[in-house]
């Protein structure tokens, strides 16, 4: 009788370990043989790249770590540098001036600073939902703050602009109540005007009240002048922008042809045409002595600029509405600024989302034009003041690598925000 | 017509302006900062350093009437302007002068209704070249290759040049001076030519700036000098003498070293002691003290040591007296007498 152990030689008692795939399907080789060099014509492609990014490095990286920071002119850094290497101590001699421009005072830089740090504090309940909405409330009151921060004087100033704007709003609330819209429009302009003007004595009469060192307008520059007028002019240009492309849909035949006017002629209009007229061609027509601060100036041309172009790509975005939404809105017996407010424009604005923030992007990066109506901005100062210095004239790679870098960090950002915000919106289709 | 009418309204303001700040010196005084325009930045003749003080040749001009006017050669505040906007700046009343190194023409001067007052550089067209290609005159360059920048005046001061000497060269076109630079460095060209103190700048930014010549010749008149708006000549005239000032002290020998002695007391030189206000009236019959040229020679030198400290021999620049030195050393710096 055949024993029962040698009939089964070996049970096995667990599962056997699947074994990994071969290494032709898994891991980073095959990676490689997926991705670089899955035929050969993708292979001679990769060994180009590989080959450009190499020698794109290998020039790169020597210049970046070789270079040298704290000499006083360029002669002295070709003494210093030994083989390749940056001329960086451009950067760090001139660092204020690139920032803050060649005449900002030096004991004052904290409070554009302040003014930059808060402004993402003002920004963030509107950017994000997250945010608790009390902040609105310190939103509201930055621009009056920073205005303060960075111009310096009496805090009167800014106060009674505040006030003014509070004034209007009370009153345009109130007559709108008893008398309609319009009343109430006119109302408040001109509650808003009487609180000016009366304060505008007060706030004239007691320049030292809280005061900090005033700065003029002229001393402004660096990138702190980019950022001003990128930040002033997208926050402003984006309610205009609305307004204008409402209008140019509205009924009303004047309104409309206003609108229409208003932005085809400025979109038919270079940028710099429209800041040559701000810095030379209004000199012509203001009496000799009228002291139009150049920078309003500028804010007012570049703000209009971005306008007409926001208004056009919100415009696309009303157009894309079906008009199945209009006319559910009106069945709802909704009144025209119920349907816009509650209706249309949540709609209109997400899909224009890309355009508004393309134009934003665009605009931060046209206020370097402003250079060439003789105003230090960021590119100002280096085509200027920099490269005219006997100690740094001939420095050029570092310098506008270093223009570039600061722009590209703020535009990239703004652009990751924008594709953010836009995941946070889609509700459809996807 | 609608051009004509605005050109027309653009003509009634321009002279509103002229006709409201006839008195500019009074305006200047009140203001307590004489407003003056220079460029955004020019090697040498104005540009901030690191402390963001305007330093330069033009800006010392600038200091000097201001000294003269205020008696602070630092209560100037500095309007910088480009090309395009210099003009328009002074005609609207931006600025009270315009020291830019700007070319005294003839359309600028009786076109655009301006007064220049004098000349504190005299420029014009050179060529550098290489120090190793053992050229000493411009009419050696026969079959040279010539980086020239397109579209400029230099471009046709060049052609004339080489056709009256009856040589051939070939030009190199470039479109600005930085492409110049690296295209004259990378020996494209054996030559190249622009604006003589512009070429000295560049060759001050070379690694070895020695191994490069700039050629004797000059080529074009480019007379560069400050100036002001019609309507105003008691102002011009302030200018024009505190220019002179400058220019008289190096040819008599008052510098900002001697200054304090030689004005203490009269002196035996007549015209010195009326330069400097130890006698006679000369402040008075401009509406000034009487130390007005001393404090403008104080706030930076006499014209040679303006030009000796921005762009003389002893700086980075490195330009040569030439045709700036005084009439007496064979150059073209003259100033009226004293008197």
């Amino acid at each position: 009788m055949p024993s029962r152990d040698t009939n089964v030689a070996f049970v096995r008692t667990e599962f056997i370990e699947p074994s990994p795939p071969p290494s032709s399907t898994q891991g980073p080789v095959a990676w490689m043989r997926e991705n670089l060099f899955s035929s050969i014509p993708y292979s001679i492609l990769t060994l180009l790249s590989i080959y450009f990014i190499y020698t794109l490095l290998a020039g790169l990286l020597p210049w970046l770590f070789g270079g040298v920071w704290d000499t006083s002119s360029i002669r002295e850094c070709r003494e210093v540098i030994e083989g390749t290497g940056g001329c960086f101590s451009v950067l760090s001699e001139r660092w204020n001036q690139l920032l803050f421009g060649i005449s900002y005072p030096q004991n004052a830089y904290w409070r554009p600073a302040l003014a930059f740090v808060l402004l993402f504090v003002a920004a963030a309940p509107v950017m994000f939902p997250a945010v608790p909405r009390q902040l609105l409330v310190f939103t509201g009151l930055y621009p009056f703050l920073a205005f303060w921060l960075i111009w310096g004087g009496t805090i009167l100033a800014p106060m009674v602009g505040l006030l003014g704007f509070v004034a209007g709003y009370m009153a345009f609330v109130q007559l709108e109540k008893t008398n309609g819209f319009a009343a109430g429009f006119f109302g408040g302009i001109v509650a808003a005007l009487i609180v000016w003007l009366l304060g505008g004595f007060i706030s004239g009469a007691m320049p030292h009240f809280i005061a900090l060192e005033a700065v003029a307008s002229r001393n402004m520059g660096g990138f702190m002048l980019n950022m001003i007028l990128g930040t002033v002019c997208v926050s402003l240009s984006l309610p205009l922008g609305i307004a204008l492309a409402l209008g140019r849909q509205s009924d009303l035949l004047i309104i409309k042809w206003i609108c229409v006017v208003f932005i085809e002629f400025i979109r038919g209009v270079p940028l710099i045409t429209l800041l040559f007229v701000a810095n030379v061609v209004l000199a012509y027509f203001l009496p000799p002595g009228t002291n139009f601060d150049l920078i309003l100036r500028v804010i007012i041309m570049i703000t209009m600029f971005s306008a007409a172009y926001i208004a056009e790509v919100i415009r696309g975005g009303l157009a894309a509405l079906p008009r199945g939404q209009y006319e559910a809105a009106d069945s709802l017996g909704l009144d025209y600024a119920q349907s816009m407010r509650l209706i249309i424009l949540p709609q209109a604005l997400k899909i224009s989302i890309p355009g508004i923030v393309n134009v934003a992007v665009g605009l931060f990066k046209d206020t370097t034009l402003v250079s060439v109506i003789s105003m230090f901005d960021l590119v100002g100062m280096i085509r200027g003041p920099i490269l005219a210095s006997t100690e740094w004239n001939g420095v050029y790679w570092e310098l506008w690598g270093f223009a570039s870098l600061l722009f590209f960090v703020v535009c990239y950002g703004i652009s990751q925000y924008s594709q953010w915000l836009e995941r946070q919106l889609a509700t459809d289709h996807r | 017509m609608k051009k004509s009418v605005l050109l027309g309204a653009m003509t009634v303001a321009g002279l509103a302006a002229g006709v409201a700040s006839a008195a500019t010196v009074d305006d200047i005084k009140a203001r307590g900062a004489l407003n003056c325009g220079v460029t955004t930045g020019l090697v040498g003749f104005a540009a901030p350093n690191a402390e963001g003080v305007w330093e330069g040749f033009d800006v010392g001009v600038c200091r000097a009437v201001a000294a003269a006017v205020l008696g602070d050669p630092m209560a100037v505040e500095f309007v910088p302007t480009t090309g395009k906007t210099r003009f328009t700046a002074l005609a609207s009343g931006e600025i009270d002068m315009l020291a830019r190194n700007t070319t005294w023409t003839f359309s600028r001067d009786v076109d655009l209704k301006f007064t220049f007052l004098g000349v504190n550089y005299y420029d014009g067209q050179g060529f550098m070249v290489p120090k190793e290609l053992g050229v000493s005159s411009a009419t050696e360059l026969d079959g040279a290759t010539v980086c020239i920048q397109t579209g400029t005046t230099t471009e046709l001061n060049l052609a004339d040049f080489f056709r009256s000497n009856g040589i051939s060269y070939n030009p190199l076109p470039i479109e600005t001076n930085a492409e110049a630079q690296q295209q004259y460095l990378a020996g494209a060209c054996d030559v190249y030519t622009t604006d003589a103190s512009g070429l000295a700048a560049t060759r001050a930014t070379f690694e070895d700036p020695s191994a490069h010549v700039v050629l004797p010749e000059i080529v074009s008149k480019e007379p560069l000098g400050p100036l002001v708006r019609h309507g105003d000549d008691a102002w011009g005239d302030i200018v024009r003498w505190t220019l002179n000032a400058l220019i008289t002290a190096e040819e008599l020998g008052v510098s900002s070293e001697n200054i304090g002695e030689l004005s203490a007391a009269a002196g035996n030189n007549p015209e010195v002691n009326r330069l400097l206000g130890t006698e006679g009236n000369l402040g008075e019959m401009l509406g000034l003290d009487a130390n007005w040229a001393v404090n403008a020679i104080s706030a930076g030198g006499n014209y040679g040591e303006l030009f000796e400290d921005n762009i003389g021999e002893s700086t980075a620049i490195g330009l040569a007296r030439g045709l700036n030195a005084q009439w007496k050393d064979g150059g073209l710096i003259y100033s009226p007498p004293f008197r």
